[in-house]
């Protein structure tokens, strides 16, 4: 924590402790406090990038004998050429705005999941991302996510460990344990005496009264960890897509690098129904992508040395239609590509039972064949990287599903 | 129930909260005033007069796109970025000031149905028109215009891809060898008619999207008004088609149109319909029974959108917790404006409070549209923004805007004394006005 902040700065954060100290917020606990970390410091990021990101876009299987005939057009420049993709293997690479991130892979902190699919297969961006988030193997089965189940199973009185950036808060993290949010905001702090008043007001409505303790909460945290820079962040009317994104990594790796800070956060990009004209090196996935590899890249520099105890997951709803449509782009498919991030994770390698681009292999004849079910890689990012009892993670994260086994391996300790 | 109540859940569940005497017109007869509401065609609000049709700017976006692209970008971030704000606030007033709010009510709903977004940068320029050429004058009609109207509206067309979708038989298929998007015909299935467990599968997707081929807008034929719709034969898919085991074989345009209707007659569809609308003005899980009757007025009317309107008036669950739904940015912001009865001068003052409050028309994140629940939007931060924009808007409203006047004004049949006493005890008429917009029940409908 630096010292010389403005005054103006230290004022309103002493507001804020008065106000949390007032009657009516007393149940809070304070901020700043050192306890014994419940993760032992261990950190897990979710990016979810909704509308359905073109797997063969962000990692083409440029080695694959049927990939150039299959891509067609959309086909991208092999490894070693102009604006060739970023070679990861003999048949995988990375695409070449997502040059931030490759140098990770060389590093052993980035690794390519492929062929990875939810087990929805009707190809709905909603059923598919509430199945991604409900953690069920049926769409809609559950009002909870499991993040927050699993975080339910975690023994850390008065901590909110969970961590939504954005006004609401995702299905994933949605559910009976409190988790706190955070985003910019132009507004001036509200004063102490209103927000008491309005505390007061609001007991014992099973709806508001948490939501503003949890709004509070996050409130406090951010000026203690980021001081001025919290507010003011999104200048009048909030912030656009990709800068947006780029804002919110950077404040959750500042949150979560706080001793008493968040250990579990999601993080969401949407913009990736790419129906028509999307692209290739450059266009409208490069553009997304590109924001991509520039938020994860400053969530690694706000982690600091938490980065070596962090593993970031990037996944989709679902992956787009081996070939181009109609219209230069894509129409809603079954598997895509995901990537494991992180200085806790054992990077370097692409985790892929690779289907092939081969007309006969192409699942009904059109979309990439899933290989890989995404929960297995959610329960590993739990049990063995967050270190939650597998009877929880069975029983209550993800039930239903004890025939699918945690992925092995994919952590360093 | 008390009359008074009534008249709360009249105004605020099917209305878009009390306008100044409101309460008090509505309580001599809390369903006469909404039936009467529905009387009648929607006509067009004065406020709407000097604003540009759909096709008019559509032309205008073909003729900068056929010089250059930056004219097109251009054209996006001036032009439709000022169309987008004097359509959200000419919007914005006729909610705030409409003295028929259910049926203004029952525009937003189904435009809400059938989103398009400005997230897409052609949309920003043709949402407003959208809603006022295409949802508008069909929500007392029937669901089969509305449908029609709406997949053949320049917004949809561009906002889906129809445009681009080509029948890969047809002619121009044949000679440019471009193919089929099947982005419309998806949504049409999932989110417009049938709902996502309504029964269709991929193949039904492919037939749909080759059954709209050549659904479309004219640029530069001759005989046609550019930037209206327009059906291409040379884009349609030749051949007979399967939809949900129906063949369709008499081609061209009709082929697609009679496919739609089939669509707004299915069952699945009077079920998805009636669980939105039960959903909307009823509770987040609405109950069962008044789901399947929602859904039977929709099927034997053939669709009948007023029937429907009066049918969930008639639903007693409708009435019996008149707090049960949260209201969204966009009812909370419309139901201050009425209440205060205050409206900005300044379109971008209009768009800039939608902001700040998370939710602007016509930007939905996708084509299902805004969430109707409660989890969507009464998050932890955007409570709080809530309560931070009602202190910032009281202090520019208060003191011409007595507090205990218009919480009598506004939720006085509902209000509790918890309420009542923070409201009386604030230690400045501000911070009065702040507490009764951020209350529990101003914050419900």
């Amino acid at each position: 924590m630096t010292t010389n902040r403005p005054a103006n700065v230290r004022s309103r954060r002493a507001v804020l402790k008065a106000a949390l100290a007032t009657g009516a917020l007393s149940a809070l606990p304070r901020v700043g406090a050192a306890a014994p970390d419940p993760l032992a410091g261990r950190r897990l990021v979710l990016v979810f990038l909704r509308g359905g990101l073109d797997g063969l876009a962000l990692a083409p299987a440029y080695g694959d004998p049927a990939y150039a005939a299959a891509r067609r057009h959309l086909a991208l420049p092999p490894p070693g050429s102009g604006e060739g993709a970023l070679e990861l293997d003999a048949t995988f690479a990375l695409h070449p705005a997502l040059h931030a991130l490759h140098p990770w892979y060389g590093a052993g902190e980035l690794a390519l999941l492929h062929a990875v699919a939810s087990p929805h297969r009707g190809r709905s961006h909603f059923e598919a991302q509430d199945l991604v988030e409900n953690g069920t193997p049926q769409p809609y089965g559950a009002a909870d996510g499991w993040l927050n189940r699993a975080l339910g199973a975690v023994d850390a009185p008065g901590r909110r460990l969970g961590l939504a950036l954005g006004h609401s808060v995702p299905l994933l993290l949605r559910g009976p344990t409190p988790v706190m949010t955070w985003a910019p905001s132009h507004f001036p702090r509200v004063d102490t005496e209103f927000l008491a008043r309005l505390a007061d007001l609001y007991e014992g409505d099973a709806l508001l009264a948490p939501a503003l303790a949890d709004a509070l909460k996050g409130q406090a945290l951010a000026d203690e960890v980021m001081g001025g820079d919290a507010r003011g962040m999104g200048g009048r009317g909030g912030l656009r897509n990709l800068q947006a994104f780029k804002t919110a990594s950077k404040a959750a790796g500042e949150l979560m690098a706080a001793p008493d800070g968040p250990r579990v956060a999601v993080l969401e990009l949407s913009g990736w129904d790419s129906h028509a004209n999307q692209g290739t090196t450059q266009g409208q996935i490069a553009a997304l992508l590109g924001g991509v590899g520039d938020g994860l890249a400053s969530l690694k520099a706000a982690l600091g040395p938490a980065w070596r105890s962090t593993a970031v997951l990037v996944i989709t709803e679902f992956g787009r239609m081996v070939a181009p449509n109609g219209t230069g782009g894509t129409d809603h498919g079954t598997a895509g590509a995901a990537l494991l991030a992180g200085g806790a994770v054992k990077g370097g390698r692409v985790i892929a039972d690779w289907p092939g681009l081969g007309p006969a292999q192409l699942f009904e004849g059109r979309d990439l064949r899933p290989t890989l079910e995404l929960r297995p890689v959610f329960k590993a990012l739990l049990r063995d990287h967050l270190k939650i009892a597998e009877a929880a993670i069975e029983t209550r994260t993800f039930p239903e599903s004890r025939d699918l086994r945690p992925l092995e391996g994919l952590f360093r300790a | 129930m008390a009359i008074e109540t009534k008249a709360f859940v009249a105004v605020n569940r099917f209305g878009l909260g009390a306008r100044p005497g409101e309460l008090k017109r509505a309580a001599s007869d809390p369903h006469g005033w909404l039936e009467a509401q529905l009387e009648g065609r929607s006509a067009q609000p004065d406020a709407f007069a000097a604003l540009e049709s759909g096709p008019a700017t559509t032309r205008s976006f073909f003729a900068a796109d056929d010089r250059n692209a930056k004219e097109v970008i251009k054209l996006f971030s001036e032009r439709f970025r000022d169309i987008f704000m004097q359509e959200v606030a000419a919007r914005t007033r006729v909610m705030a000031t409409s003295a028929q709010p259910y049926r203004e009510r029952l525009v937003a709903f189904w435009s809400n149905h059938f989103t398009v977004s400005a997230k897409r940068p052609v949309v920003a320029g043709l949402a407003g028109a959208f809603e006022r050429e295409a949802i508008r004058p069909h929500v007392t009609g029937r669901f089969a215009d509305m449908l029609l109207a709406v997949a053949r509206h320049p917004a949809m067309l561009l906002f889906l891809d129809n445009v681009l979708s080509i029948g890969p038989n047809s002619m121009a298929g044949q000679r440019t060898g471009k193919g089929l998007n099947e982005n419309h015909a998806r949504e049409i299935l999932e989110l417009h008619t049938l709902g996502v467990k309504g029964g269709y599968d991929q193949r039904d997707v492919v037939e749909l999207a080759k059954l709209i081929t050549g659904w479309s807008l004219s640029r530069r034929e001759p005989g046609a008004t550019p930037g209206t719709y327009k059906f291409h034969g040379f884009a349609h898919e030749p051949g007979t088609k399967t939809l949900l085991g129906v063949r369709y074989d008499q081609g061209g345009e009709a082929e697609g149109e009679a496919a739609l209707r089939a669509l707004a007659r299915h069952p699945s569809t009077a079920i998805f319909i009636a669980t939105k609308f039960a959903r909307h003005f009823i509770a987040d899980d609405p109950p069962a029974p008044a789901v399947e009757r929602l859904a039977r007025v929709f099927r034997d009317t053939d669709g009948d959108l007023r029937a429907l309107a009066a049918a969930v008036v008639d639903e007693p669950a409708a009435w019996q917790a008149p707090l049960a739904k949260f209201k969204t940015p966009q009812d909370f912001l419309v139901s201050v404006l009425r209440a205060t009865d205050i409206f900005p001068a300044e379109p971008r003052a209009v768009v800039g409070s939608f902001e700040e409050l998370g939710q602007v028309p016509f930007t939905a994140l996708s084509p299902a549209g805004w969430d109707d629940n409660a989890a969507a939007w009464a998050g932890p931060e955007a409570v709080l923004r809530r309560a931070e924009w009602s202190l910032a808007f009281a202090r520019r409203a208060a003191p011409a805007r007595q507090p205990i006047a218009l919480m009598e004004a506004t939720i006085a049949p509902v209000a509790s004394a918890r309420t009542r006493e923070a409201i009386a005890q604030a230690p400045s008429a501000q911070q009065g006005l702040a507490l009764l917009l951020a209350s529990p029940e101003f914050l419900r409908r």
